[in-house]
């Protein structure tokens, strides 16, 4: 008996965190939407129930009624699979993002290590599609989206990095409690323009959005998708930039920490501070994708090799070099 | 010269300036409208469905010359007509397959009596096929129920003529 009431409190706060980032992200492809309308001057979804919220909701129930086409010459077991496991790795490195201090699901020390595992796993749920699907262009993609993914992450590593020698701690929560005095955006602003591009190249976004680029690959490795299948996809993708705008919004922005730390700010609670920053980020990610062209594939590496990896370790040094000159290595 | 340029890609200022123009531009009055609910304004000369106009006395105007069943490029019209008891030349049929139709309004031109003509509306979508046969019966009504819009449009189009 014991043993159940721990499982049904466990599942209860695992629901508790999942409903609302699936709600979220429904909303956030409608904010997408809408930003990405407004900068071209259209209205966007406007339709749907309030200003169009609803739209994403209704997209879900078409694709939830659509026929789930498998291709006769695909590996079904890895075609079927992909989606879930793209879907599932976003949304269980939500489990160690804290909300406000303590409020967290998982409160692990090695919280920033095992985000960055989770989503280097996110590269499999592409190549499996692009592979299981056994068709050109879904195969590009997936070739594409793997050494991109790759490559980005290897100086979102680096940047990391930055961070970690700043606090001296891997665990989430100690990372925003160390920008109590400073977040660290002003410190280290170059790394943090560096993370916000290397996250958009991590996510698969404009102007990285080589893997699914319609001009050359048709829809890269969502090719042979349709229906509900599509749709994780779809989710899974959303809910890795979200958890993006997430970790950019702990490491730089100072998390769930109100901007000044006076009297008014201070009673609104965290998890609202931490929603508004991941939402403007988020903006930021809309705006880019409404401004800028996509880039071409070897400009691509050469910018995530040639320009990102080198400054990222320039910074580190001399980052580990100020901290240990002025003596402000933090220990513990 | 070159050093000015490797400052501007570092402190990316041509993206910034590019974001801060998305900014600027998301809050300028939107170009599009919303399209079920508000619709754009369409000139006097549009060329939309079709309908048969009648006299103020309640005679139809049509008097089967077939000169529009001539110049149709798609031939999407078929007149049969007869002579009624009191003399004059009357159609028995009046048919326009709106699937061939090209919407040219070169129907609407050659007709000496302005009997068929091309009215403002363009909403018109059926889910069947057999619902584009237009018959005489259609298009006479459709001319009662746009009588006064199509009035309006032929007598503000007149001068330019």
């Amino acid at each position: 008996m014991e043993y159940f009431d721990i499982i049904f409190q466990e599942v209860y706060k695992i629901l508790f965190l999942l409903v609302p980032v699936l709600v979220s992200v429904a909303m956030i492809v409608w904010l997408d939407r809408r930003v990405w309308a407004f900068v071209q001057k259209r209205q966007g979804p406007n339709v749907v129930g309030p200003f169009g919220l609803l739209q994403s909701l209704a997209d879900a129930l078409k694709y939830i009624f659509k026929e789930i086409i498998i291709p006769a010459s695909s590996n079904k077991v890895i075609f079927i699979l992909a989606p879930i496991i793209t879907m599932t790795l976003a949304l269980i490195a939500w489990a160690v993002i804290p909300f406000n201090e303590g409020q967290v699901l998982a409160n692990i020390n090695v919280g920033i290590l095992y985000i960055f595992a989770v989503s280097s796993l996110g590269v499999y749920g592409i190549i499996m599609g692009g592979w299981a699907s056994n068709s050109k262009y879904p195969f590009l993609g997936a070739i594409r989206s793997a050494a991109q993914m790759v490559s980005y992450e290897v100086s979102i590593g680096i940047i990391i990095i930055n961070v970690l020698l700043c606090v001296g701690s891997l665990n989430l929560s100690d990372i925003v409690l160390a920008q109590q005095e400073m977040w660290f955006i002003i410190p280290l602003f170059p790394m943090f323009v560096i993370f916000f591009i290397s996250s958009l190249a991590e996510t698969n976004r404009p102007p990285f959005d080589l893997p699914e680029a319609e001009a050359e690959l048709v829809a890269g490795y969502q090719t042979e998708y349709s229906g509900m299948m599509y749709a994780m996809f779809w989710l899974g993708e959303y809910a890795n930039i979200l958890l993006m705008c997430a970790l950019g919004s702990i490491l730089f922005l100072g998390g769930w920490l109100s901007p000044i730390d006076i009297y008014p700010f201070t009673l609104v609670p965290g998890a609202v501070w931490l929603i508004f920053k991941i939402l403007f980020l988020f903006i930021l990610f809309a705006l880019v994708k409404a401004t800028v062209p996509r880039y071409r594939y070897d400009q691509l590496m050469r910018l995530g090799w040639k320009i990102f990896l080198p400054f990222s370790l320039i910074y580190v040094v001399l980052t580990a070099s100020y901290l240990f000159y002025f003596n402000l290595l933090p220990t513990n | 010269m070159k050093i000015a340029r490797f400052i501007k890609t570092i402190l990316m200022v041509d993206f910034v300036s590019g974001l801060l123009i998305a900014v600027k531009e998301m809050f300028k009055s939107k170009k599009t409208i919303n399209y079920p609910f508000e619709k754009g304004k369409i000139s006097p000369r549009f060329r939309g469905e079709h309908a048969l106009r009648r006299y103020p006395n309640g005679e139809e105007r049509c008097i089967a010359c077939k000169l529009c069943e001539a110049v149709c490029p798609a031939q999407a019209i078929t007149i049969e007509s007869t002579q009624r008891e009191d003399g004059s030349r009357k159609t028995t049929r009046y048919d326009i397959d709106m699937m061939k139709c090209i919407y040219c309004g070169l129907c609407e031109e050659s007709c000496p009596v302005d009997a068929i003509v091309q009215g403002p509306n363009f909403e018109f979508s059926t889910e069947t096929r057999e619902e584009l046969y237009y018959t005489k019966e259609k298009l006479l009504d459709n001319g009662d129920r746009w009588e006064n819009i199509l009035a309006a449009n032929i007598k503000s189009d007149n001068p330019y003529r």
